[in-house]
């Protein structure tokens, strides 16, 4: 009896376990390659010092981050698949697409390189050479801003990729490194997370700088006029904070082993109309 | 790829240098596990005893579907939480989705059938003479059900055990209604997932070893509260 008057009385004040006032806190969704390269653990202490939300970071694959954001579960989104915003913009579920920074994709493989590569030309003939030697390849395929490049640069390269070779891994940017790591495999990564990783890895770049490799991240707050009722305030203090000078130099600063992995690119003036609607 | 050895060691010494962030991933892991258990425990120990010890339509239908819900992936639950959570879903104006409170309900969902069944085992362990002779030396409803509850103890012990074991060690649920937000959300099976994915192989043993050790202390203390456990 003891012990039960004991559990009862324990229960009581941990019912509210967090109540946490919901206008202080910020939802950011975001991908795992921002996340897993220390990018926002490095810039986001200072933007809660100053602006005093605090900022809870969901990291996932850009077409869930998306979702989250058409469900309202988010305020604000950090993402990169430039199509898929601007439908979701289009759509009316986010108010406008900033630009924020950019870096690119690099194909990256075992470092004998069976599919013999590295002195292809182009892009579309790197990955053509893929598919007809059937070295293989690890896809992200999980409806991530990686995967969707992934997926236009096969229809660029009018590869319709299948078979054995073309393995889908269904993970985060980081395991399907790991995996075609381990299974001597190429595959397409944003530069960020393969810098973090390449001490780890036995792969090494097998063709970078095209152009088509391009990746930009945009951060778009939710529509207030889908969702009335989010952090709309805190996401515009976030949007006119990332897009700040100080914060863009701060993002072309960060850099991991050495490299820059992001080049900031936003222009604080095309951000101002916007703001005006947030407010 | 570091050797397994020398990831052992960077995990060992992770631990003993007492990193903050660590111990703030291992306290939110704890806080809601124990939060989830404590509020399960009451209504599901009286389940199983509803189960054993009347007689209603549907009874053995309900046992059965106690113990099928045992066999449900963590993860079916966590999106049954998500969706019914998510503003657009019906529970959307909580706005409960990603916080602890949701990853606290994921876990309750999933104790809940596992403390029912094992209770309902270990109070159909005894007699049902022993429900009629307490009532009879003139003991109440209450009195009576904690005499027998007394009885089997240590029946009841090992499903908190079990339950507990099964939701703190659980990561599908907690991601999803989580969604591992660092210093809120982030609890130790999901910052393995984290680490791992990563590649911080070493921060993935680190917190391993704490979920093993931390729990076999936490057990090992009910147990010596509990009593003895061995037949006398």
């Amino acid at each position: 009896m003891r012990m039960i008057t004991l559990l009862l009385s324990l229960l009581l004040p941990l019912t509210p376990i967090s109540v946490v006032h919901a206008e202080e806190i910020l939802r950011l969704a975001t991908t795992t390659s921002t996340d897993n390269s220390g990018l926002i653990k490095y810039l986001f202490p200072e933007f809660e010092k100053q602006s005093g939300y605090k900022v809870h970071v969901i990291a996932v694959g850009t077409g869930k981050a998306l979702r989250m954001g058409r469900d309202g579960d988010v305020d604000v989104l950090l993402v990169h698949a430039p199509k898929a915003e601007n439908t979701f913009v289009d759509e009316g579920y986010g108010v406008k697409r900033i630009p924020v920074m950019y870096n690119d994709f690099v194909l990256v493989g075992p470092k004998n390189d069976p599919a013999k590569i590295a002195g292809a030309a182009t892009l579309p003939t790197a990955l053509k050479k893929i598919a007809d030697s059937k070295q293989a390849f690890i896809s992200r395929g999980d409806d991530s801003g990686t995967h969707k490049k992934e997926l236009s640069l096969w229809t660029a390269a009018d590869v319709k990729p299948g078979g054995k070779w073309y393995r889908e891994a269904g993970q985060g940017m980081g395991k399907v490194l790991q995996i075609a790591g381990e299974m001597d495999a190429y595959t397409i990564t944003d530069r960020g997370t393969w810098l973090a990783f390449q001490e780890k890895s036995p792969l090494t770049i097998v063709f970078e700088g095209d152009k088509q490799l391009f990746n930009p991240y945009s951060i778009i707050a939710i529509n207030p006029e889908k969702h009335a009722d989010l952090n709309h305030k805190g996401s515009a203090a976030l949007i006119n904070w990332i897009t700040s000078k100080e914060t863009q130099k701060r993002i072309g600063a960060f850099k991991l082993h050495g490299q820059q992995l992001f080049t900031p690119n936003s222009t604080a003036t095309k951000t101002s109309t916007m703001l005006e609607k947030l407010n | 790829m570091e050797s397994i050895s020398a990831t052992i060691i960077h995990a060992l010494s992770l631990l003993l240098t007492g990193d903050a962030e660590l111990w703030t991933i291992i306290g939110i892991s704890f806080s809601i596990s124990t939060t989830a258990i404590l509020i399960a425990a009451g209504p599901a120990i009286l389940c199983g005893f509803f189960l054993a010890y009347t007689e209603f339509p549907g009874r053995r239908l309900l046992i059965s579907l106690f113990n099928t819900l045992l066999a449900v992936p963590a993860v079916v639950v966590g999106l049954t939480f998500y969706i019914l959570l998510s503003r657009q879903g019906p529970l959307g104006d909580w706005k409960l989705l990603f916080t602890q409170t949701a990853m606290v309900l994921g876990q309750i969902a999933l104790c809940f059938p596992l403390l029912v069944a094992m209770s309902h085992a270990a109070f159909q362990a005894v007699d049902k003479r022993a429900w009629e002779t307490a009532r009879t030396i003139g003991a109440n409803p209450f009195q009576a059900f904690f005499m027998i509850l007394r009885e089997v103890r240590f029946g009841v012990f090992g499903a908190l055990v079990a339950g507990y074991g099964r939701i703190i060690a659980e990561v599908g649920a907690s991601m999803m209604l989580g969604g591992n937000i660092l210093h809120y959300t982030r609890n130790i099976p999901t910052a393995i997932v984290l680490e791992t994915s990563k590649g911080e192989l070493a921060q993935g043993i680190a917190l391993g070893m704490v979920l093993i050790v931390l729990s076999f202390i936490l057990i090992t203390t009910l147990h010596y509260l509990q009593g003895k456990g061995r037949v006398e």
